[in-house]
């Protein structure tokens, strides 16, 4: 039992409770205070935490809060207890969750100070990093779904911030709708779960996946299709919750709320909890390595395609809501090449880089009267030397620029894809060409936005403040250097060290390949984007619009998705809708009312007032009972 | 010296009844109406007094004048409620009062 | 033939016949006065048969308090407030004739109804010939009957008091 790992989640609880019921009545000064000060101490905490992990050697703390309640079913039964379980893995998490969440809870707290509902906002997110903390802390996969569901929440919460604007109301539940769809199928999963291993719990179901990985030839066939099964069900859930292929529509939209929970939600932690969960469940996910290539499939697939559809944005944020999908690819790419450690090393530095550019987007929208069109930007390099410095650290790590954080990750990746199982040379093609897409899209975004001249009248309006600075250059020398954060998770994945290697012959050219492709494509960039850069370009002034050509229009929206979506599923459901407006199941029912209606209308007939009625009715009555008695 | 059998009077006390049903049912005529009633509260006397006479009993006697109470009391508010009916809608007809019809 | 029309019997026959006949031109007669006059036909008829059943006393009541006090006060009620328009002109008029049919067909179901409960019952009596005085009918009256006397004079109070009630003058314009 330790007690700093248990009260980790209350610090922001209680913020949270705090801002919840007094928000109204308290000052700027003291809301931010009381949420930043918490996010500080979580900070510190899990800082402690860390420490007290890599130097004890136990690599496993645990903290058994209270008992929840039991699961019983035919076999047995099982407690499902409220117990935090810190290992490496999750170490990672809540180091990333409270550290880059503390940097932006102190950027939001200056960021939304002018917003009415500022207390409103920073109670939703000391809640969603509860929600979260609960998420990858929890021991047991029925506390892994609450915070699942959590998060979940306070995603929609804070994308539906600005509640006034339709729009953003109609992206909050379509990221809650979309979502549900992969959360129904991760509940199914569970179910499956405990029904075949008759355990939720984390530990001892990697264990019993362990054993049955060892004693492989003793599975039968009717467990290995269960494990199948549950494992593609888990996927679904990760799938919706981390925007992968087919269930991705909703994040790029989910870019109508504040941007620090872009920042927080949409790009450094919650759409990362898919990753999490798969690499939780890597006993599992071993014991199925088809599902294991579909992860691998799904992350190439989404990795280009949000590629492809980042390059036709005009949006800056939602340029960099598509470079989130595409990270996230690749981290799906990794755990489904059975580079567990590269994922969430990658998961950990892309949250340092993503969140900083974000934030620099933030600062950047601000000071352009909350202008997000790239093609009205330009030129901000000299306006705003600063905020463009940052924002050319974050495109940097993003690029995977040799020596930022975001090489090391991605070239650990790349590397183990070529070789792998359940990967091959195939999605290590589609890695480079992802790499190259990246490269491309973050310099057309940096083309756009910073260089040439400025396409805006007004004049730029700056939050001169130490502490949003502050918090930006933590996040940006965390993108530099986080790479060098050493990450050793090999007692977490301890199964997959037993995989036997394939002996695949790897040619010697790979890792130059790799390396120089973000070359490749600035190279490329430099030359094809040339209008973007120097935007009095004789003769070429038309480029400065966007370009409205179907193709990239089809490709702005996300190549087509939302409106296959809508033929697919939205349309024959509203046609079903439609028909059964009058609902069928609801006239059956009423049938009665109609029937008892009938009565009353033939009974009302015979209450007709007319006093000789009523006496023919008496004659008919007597006549009726004496006809009975004769008989 | 008489010898009539109890058949007859039950015959003719239903005849007399039917007949002011008919009476009752049949008329619009609220003071036709009343006049039937007149006639089958008789025909109920009728069996009383041929009941009280087969069995030697001063029930039925009993019964009658009881009926004639009756009778009597109802053939004073019915005809007060005639009156008052004459005044507000300057018709008998029963039909008339059918307010309150579900 | 002769003995038999002049026997009591048939005089009781012959009444019987009369009191029917009354009351169907009661029933089914269009003036209002000519009604009642036949109603105070067949009264007195049915008076006359309640004598040959041994009833005197009753026969006396029918005559006196019947066709003498409550057929007057028909025949006021009729006379002085004008209930007695005529069937030919003003009054409710019975023109529908599935209306009188309707009517006629219940009442046959139930005569014939009666009829044959009455035949089934088999009764073999006849009536007696002994008169019941009226000095048997007083006591019973207050011997064991006197509570359905007081009840009754509290019933005619009733109807003393409602028949005033409904029939005075409205001209205070109070609540009913």
């Amino acid at each position: 039992m330790n007690v700093l790992l248990a009260s980790l989640p209350f610090y922001p609880f209680v913020s949270f409770l705090l801002l919840i019921f007094f928000g109204k009545r308290l000052s700027w000064r003291l809301a931010a205070t009381i949420s930043v000060s918490s996010m500080a101490i979580s900070a510190l905490v899990s800082a402690i935490l860390l420490f007290e992990l890599s130097v004890t050697k136990n690599q496993v703390m645990t903290a058994n809060l209270w008992h929840w309640f039991e699961l019983s079913y035919a076999m047995g039964s099982s407690d499902v207890n409220v117990r935090f379980y810190l290992d490496g893995l999750s170490a990672v998490m809540i180091s990333v969750v409270t550290g880059v969440g503390f940097l932006i809870h102190l950027f939001a707290a200056i960021y939304m100070k002018s917003d009415v509902n500022f207390s409103r906002f920073m109670a939703y997110m000391n809640l969603f990093i509860v929600a979260m903390l609960i998420l990858v802390l929890a021991d047991n996969l029925v506390l892994l779904y609450l915070g699942w569901e959590g998060v979940g929440l306070c995603s929609f919460l804070l994308i539906g911030f600005w509640y006034q604007e339709q729009s953003n109301v109609l992206a909050a539940r379509k990221a809650f709708i979309v979502t549900r769809i992969g959360d129904t199928s991760m509940a199914i999963g569970l179910l499956l779960l405990f029904n075949s291993f008759g355990q939720l719990n984390i530990e001892a179901v990697t264990l019993l996946a362990e054993q049955a990985n060892s004693l492989s030839a003793g599975t039968n066939a009717e467990s290995a299709d269960n494990i199948y099964w549950i494992a593609l069900l888990l996927l679904g859930g990760a799938v919706g919750k981390s925007a992968q292929l087919p269930l991705q529509t909703w994040l790029p939209d989910a870019m109508a709320g504040p941007t620090p929970v872009s920042a927080l939600i949409h790009a450094a932690t919650m759409v990362t909890a898919g990753v999490y969960l798969i690499a939780r469940m890597h006993g599992i996910f071993l014991l199925a390595p088809e599902v294991m290539n579909y992860v691998a499939w799904l992350g190439a697939l989404t990795l280009l395609l949000a590629g492809i559809a980042a390059l036709a944005q005009t949006d800056i944020k939602r340029v960099l809501a598509y470079s989130t999908m595409s990270q996230i690819g690749y981290m799906m790419l990794a755990l489904g090449a059975g580079a567990w450690t590269a994922g969430v090393f990658h998961l950990m530095t892309h949250a340092f880089f993503k969140a900083l550019l974000f934030l620099t987007a933030g600062a950047v929208i601000y000071a352009l009267h909350h202008q997000q069109n790239l093609f009205k930007m330009g030129g901000l390099l000299k306006k705003l030397p600063f905020e463009s410095s940052l924002f050319i650290i974050g495109l940097i790590c993003l690029m995977a620029l040799p020596g930022t954080s975001g090489f090391f990750s991605k070239e650990a990746i790349i590397a183990q894809l070529w070789s792998s199982d359940t990967a091959g040379p195939m999605l290590w093609w589609c890695a480079i060409l992802g790499a190259l897409l990246t490269s491309i899209y973050s310099c057309r975004l940096f083309f756009l936005g910073f260089l040439g001249k400025a396409r805006f009248n007004e004049n730029v309006q700056l939050k001169k403040s130490s502490l949003l600075r502050t918090s930006l250059i933590i996040l940006a020398l965390l993108s530099l250097f986080g790479g060098l954060i050493p990450l050793d998770l090999t007692l977490v994945f301890s199964s997959v060290m037993n995989l036997p290697l394939a002996q695949l012959t790897e040619p010697t050219w790979l890792h130059t390949v790799a390396i120089i492709t973000p070359f490749i494509g600035m190279v490329f960039s430099w030359f094809y984007f040339k209008s973007y850069r120097i935007s009095h370009l004789a003769g070429k002034e038309h480029i400065l619009q966007p370009n409205n050509g179907r193709f990239v229009v089809f490709c702005r929206q996300g190549l087509g998705f939302d409106g296959l979506y809508k033929k697919l599923f939205i349309m024959p459901y509203q046609w079903l809708a439609q028909i059964n407006k009058n609902d069928i199941f609801d006239q059956i029912i009423m049938l009665n009312a109609w029937y008892v209606g009938l009565w009353h209308d033939a009974l009302v007939l015979v209450q007709n007032g007319s006093l000789r009625w009523y006496l023919a009715a008496f004659g008919l009555a007597i006549m009726l009972l004496l006809g009975v008695s004769l008989l | 010296m008489t010898s009539i059998p109890l058949f007859h009077v039950l015959i003719l006390s239903s005849l007399l009844f039917v007949i002011g049903f008919i009476g009752v049912v049949a008329r619009k005529n609220t003071l036709f109406m009343l006049m039937s009633l007149e006639v089958m509260l008789n025909a109920v006397g009728v069996a009383f007094i041929g009941a009280g006479s087969v069995w030697q009993q001063a029930d039925g006697q009993v019964m009658f004048i009881l009926i004639l109470t009756l009778a009597a009391a109802e053939v004073a508010v019915g005809l007060a409620l005639l009156i008052r009916m004459q005044k507000k809608y300057r018709s008998l007809d029963i039909d008339a009062l059918n307010q309150m019809k579900g | 033939m002769l003995a038999n029309f002049a026997s009591i019997d048939s005089l009781f026959y012959l009444a019987g016949l009369v009191a029917v006949i009354a009351s169907l031109k009661v029933v089914t007669g269009n003036n209002t006065v000519h009604a009642l006059l036949y109603l105070v036909v067949s009264l007195l008829a049915v008076a006359v048969c309640f004598y040959l059943m041994g009833a005197p006393f009753a026969a006396g009541l029918e005559v006196i308090v019947y066709a003498g006090a409550i057929l007057v006060l028909f025949v006021f009620a009729v006379l002085m407030f004008g209930l007695g328009a005529d069937e030919t002109a003003n009054a409710p008029q019975n023109k529908n004739v599935a209306n009188m049919f309707g009517a006629m067909f219940l009442a046959f179901a139930l005569l014939i109804e009666i009829v044959i409960i009455i035949n089934n019952a088999d009764l073999q009596q006849n009536l007696q010939a002994n008169v019941i005085d009226s000095k048997a009918v007083g006591i019973m009256l207050y011997g064991p009957y006197l509570l359905a006397v007081e009840i009754a004079s509290f019933l005619l109070l009733a109807g003393l008091l409602a028949g005033y009630h409904y029939a005075k003058p409205d001209v205070t314009r109070g609540p009913l």
